[in-house]
């Protein structure tokens, strides 16, 4: 049977009602500038001159019907690879506020975002909206009476964590005693900036993020420390004063390390620490990706590979044949090309298998800690199905880590790290601090600092989450420079500065109550609340209602 | 909020004089209980060899009684003094008390053998597994320490009115060194175990105030899996543990105590002499760093006795006395209550950094900052 042409009626068609964002706009306040159209970096939005109909009721015979009225439209291009991403941008540089995305719940396009064979893939977040299990814990045991409260703004507070092997007492007061080698030990602050590569950042971002973190360092005094994720770093920064902010990634994918290698010689200090990635909480048991659009010139080079092709890394290191011969073999390989002079630690994606990596750790003397990042963890490029249905949440996870480690009496020598959705909802240091308590000796944070420090776009509705096209509005992912230099690197400074700022306020407004001021409160699970009975119970942690 | 007071003197004297110390600071107490700790012993009634271990506790029933004299039969222990206090048990809160133990032993003779710390081991062993006969059984016996030369009373009530009602006035037990503070732990619900002073082989301490950092400090001990790092019915019982562990353990300087639980800034720590050993040693000890408000009155074996404050110093203490007799207490009330003919002028309140050490020859205290040079072990 022949269809009928006249009717869109393709199995793959899709009317603007069936897009995730439905771009509204409104004739009476635009003013034909263009700005919006210009500006959308997926090419969505097309003003055009439309018609319309003007009917009337005519009684004489020499005039016609109806009139016909010209006017400026908005057309949103219905095309998968070309729909509206909901990023904004438009109403960011609309100057009458005639035109804004809105998001659309009963959307179809996710039925039809497979053109080609492709299985969809994006960049950013799980995009789970609502109040996480992090976002519903309280701080329940308050000082008061039985001791005074502190105060948060006149008293000293110590908040700083230990990132590296902490031996046992005995055993390091027999080193000190023999003159035996004491692992690297670093004293960071607990938030740190998570591995985020350059690469998948831009230059601009990445630039702004090192001079936030130099000012927090150097003139705040908040010893805030950055992972670049897989991919290296500039030759520059390796040779720089900086480099001791930097916890250096590798993966599985080797990408960056012939110039780490090569700068070694010429390093003025030590980078902060060596993190291994063996798994990522948003893609678990997936390589890194970065997508053809963003491996520029620069990225070719620092990585080693042509221009303009897919950088895939495998899901496992080539060494890996157990846990004991990648795990060990690596670490000690790495400690020992920085002369065992810098914390070397592995990074896994939570899993329900975390414990057996973590009770190796404790075997290997050399292991500096854990990282561990949830399933709410972000990324640049992933599938969809990676992201958003592989993979453990980061509480549950840590905690049972956790506990392992006190059963041992292992907690201060294992630093157990976390990530996943830390202040995905901006509650950062209330995120942060209730992972601390739960175990943590400190936190990763991608996305927020993205969002706070660079004003990422991105949200839990599957706004924007163009990460791997390179074609991020603001210029944070993006390798073009047309697009990156909408980035201004000193703005992103001054954000990250203001940032750590406030985190470092709100910790102390959450450490005072609860009567803490010389240590950070790891493992301070008395102090935690929640009001769901089942989570209290698998957490160890009290219910509250 | 508790009330401490402790005495030292080169002459024993009876505890009654301390329990009156507590009367004077009694505004700021809730006269819920009474925690003593005597060393140096003297009794009227029997002529006591300082070598032999003294038994402390409750047997609050007749069947608990026999229980323990089974135990320690069966461990070799031969019963050398049973004191009988001249109880009045109508001024006892406690309708459950059998009898008061205070009994002198004699070390099992298969013991000659051990070194003194495994004999130091093994008593501490024997009064856990009197503990856990008494856990086992209702909490029916209970059992504060097993030492030589060391006295443990504690019960719940006003504490003169506990004196009064175990007979202390009558002075038939005399101590060099008296620790005394006044209060069960009514914050958590009565428990004697939650008692101050705590004892862990021969080391005792008190405190008051809260320690707000206990659950890490606690998890943390609990974790080394040494036998006597249990109980915890007090978040204050980590104060003794932790100085048992510094001292006994690591076997560091007792000035490390004050390093390992209010350790120094960095700041302060780059221009110690010995700043890279002590930056060591708090991230070693990180999980045992106090956040206070907390006073520690510490006493060791050999009847040193210490005073420290937490790194914020929110909690008082005094300390004040003469050659040969010195006090501590919460108050100032306390001590003058306890040393009255002293030179008031020279008494001290330490500040954040300092530890006061009065030596076993208690002719004068010692006043150790923290900044100062650390007597370094040949670790640092």
């Amino acid at each position: 049977m022949v269809s009928i042409r006249s009717i869109s009626s393709d199995p793959g068609s899709l009317s603007p009602n069936d897009l995730p964002w439905i771009i509204e706009h409104r004739e009476d306040r635009c003013t034909l500038c263009g700005k919006c159209a210009a500006v959308c970096p997926v090419n969505t939005l097309k003003l055009t001159y439309m018609r319309k109909r003007m009917p009337k009721i005519v009684l004489s015979s020499t005039e016609r019907g109806s009139s016909y009225k010209t006017f400026v439209g908005i057309r949103q291009n219905t095309d998968v690879g070309r729909r509206c991403i909901g990023c904004g941008s438009c109403a960011m540089v609309c100057p009458n506020e005639a035109i804004h995305p809105t998001h659309n719940k009963t959307d179809r396009y996710r039925f039809q975002n497979t053109k080609g064979g492709e299985a969809p893939k994006r960049g950013g977040r799980r995009n789970e909206p609502g109040p996480t299990l992090l976002d519903k814990i309280s701080f329940n045991r308050i000082s008061m009476l039985t001791d005074p409260a502190l105060d948060a703004g006149r008293h000293e507070f110590s908040m700083n964590t230990l990132l590296g092997r902490v031996l046992p007492p005995e055993e390091f007061i027999r080193r000190q005693t023999t003159g035996e080698w004491i692992p690297p030990v670093r004293e960071i602050f607990p938030f740190i900036i998570g591995s985020m590569s350059f690469g998948a950042l831009s230059p601009n971002m990445w630039l702004g993020l090192l001079q936030g973190v130099a000012y927090c360092n150097e003139v705040l005094g908040i010893p805030v420390v950055m992972a670049t994720g897989e991919g290296g770093c500039p030759p520059w920064v390796l040779k720089s004063p900086f480099l001791k902010y930097i916890i250096l990634q590798i993966a599985s994918g080797y990408f960056g390390w012939d110039e780490i290698i090569r700068a070694i010689p010429e390093m003025q200090c030590d980078p902060a620490a060596i993190e291994i990635k063996y798994g990522q909480g948003a893609k678990p048991g997936d390589g890194g990706l970065l997508m053809w659009y963003k491996v520029s010139k620069l990225i070719a080079r620092l990585r080693g590979v042509p221009e303009g092709v897919d950088l895939p890394s495998p899901p496992v290191h080539q060494t890996l044949y157990s846990i004991e011969e990648s795990v060990m073999k690596m670490i000690q390989t790495m400690s020992m090309a920085f002369n065992f002079k810098v914390p070397v630690y592995p990074k896994i994606s939570g899993s329900n298998s975390a414990k057996s990596v973590l009770n190796n750790l404790v075997r290997n003397p050399y292991a500096g800690a854990l990282m561990i990042d949830g399933i709410d963890g972000g990324t640049g490029a992933a599938y969809n199905v990676s992201m958003d249905a592989t993979g453990h949440p980061i509480a549950s996870n840590l905690r049972e880590c956790y506990l392992d480690l006190c059963a041992q009496g292992k907690q201060n020598e294992i630093p157990l790290f976390a990530a996943g959705g830390v202040g995905k909802n901006g509650n950062i240091t209330q995120n942060g601090m209730a992972l601390i308590m739960l175990g943590a000796s400190g936190v990763h944070m991608g996305k927020f600092i993205m969002q706070s420090a660079a004003g990422c776009l991105g949200n839990e509705q599957n706004r924007c989450n163009v990460c791997n096209l390179g074609i991020c509005p603001k210029g944070i992912t993006s390798q073009n420079p047309k697009i990156y230099r909408r980035l201004d690197p000193d703005r992103v400074a001054e954000r990250v500065a203001e940032t750590f700022m406030s985190i470092q306020t709100e910790m102390k407004k959450v450490m005072a109550p609860l009567g803490r001021s010389q240590s950070l409160p790891i493992g301070m699970s008395d102090a935690l609340g929640i009001g769901d009975k089942d989570a209290a119970e698998r957490l160890n942690i009290r219910y509250v209602c | 909020m508790c009330r401490l007071a402790m005495k030292t003197a080169n002459k024993p004297f009876s505890p009654f004089s301390v329990l009156t110390a507590m009367e004077a600071m009694q505004e700021g107490y809730d006269g819920s209980g009474l925690g003593l700790l005597l060393r140096g012993l003297e009794f009227t009634d029997y002529k006591y060899n300082q070598e032999d271990p003294v038994l402390s506790g409750i047997a609050h029933t007749e069947a608990a009684l026999s229980r323990l004299h089974a135990i320690m039969n069966e461990r070799g222990f031969v019963l050398k003094y049973d004191h009988e206090f001249d109880t009045d048990m109508s001024k006892i809160e406690a309708k459950d008390r059998h009898k008061y133990v205070l009994r002198v032993f004699k070390k099992p003779e298969a013991w000659n053998s051990l070194t003194k710390e495994q004999t130091e081991h093994e008593m501490m062993l024997t009064r856990l597994a009197l503990r856990a006969d008494g856990e086992a059984n209702n909490g029916d016996l209970t059992a504060f320490s097993l030492w030589p030369d060391v006295a443990m009373i504690k019960e719940v009530g006003w504490p003169l009115g506990v004196g009064e009602a175990l007979g202390l006035e009558s002075g038939r037990i005399k101590s060099r060194v008296c620790m005394a503070q006044g209060r069960q732990n009514t914050n958590w619900g009565i428990n004697l175990y939650a008692c101050h002073p705590f004892f862990i082989e021969g080391i005792a301490t008190m405190t008051n105030g809260e320690n707000t950092a206990f659950l890490p400090i606690k998890d943390w001990l609990s974790g080394k899996g040494f036998p006597g790092y249990i109980g915890y019915q007090s978040d204050s019982e980590v104060f003794a543990h932790i100085l048992h562990y510094v001292t006994n353990q690591l076997k560091l300087p007792l000035q490390a105590y004050k390093h390992v639980i209010t350790p120094l800034k960095n700041s302060e720590l780059s221009a110690h002499p010995q700043g890279d050993f002590l930056r060591g040693l708090r991230d070693v000890c990180r999980r045992l760093i106090i956040d206070g408000p907390n006073a520690v009155i510490g006493t060791l074996a050999d009847e040193t006795t210490i005073l420290v404050m937490d790194a914020k110093k929110m909690r008082p203490a005094t300390v004040g006395g003469k050659p040969g007799e010195w006090a501590i207490a919460s108050e100032m009330c306390g001590v003058d209550a306890m040393i009255p003919d002293r030179d008031r002028s020279k008494d001290f309140q330490p500040m954040r950094e300092h530890t006061i050490i009065i030596p076993p020859d208690r002719q004068e205290i010692e006043i150790w900052s923290q900044f100062d040079q650390f007597p370094l072990t040949q670790a640092a």
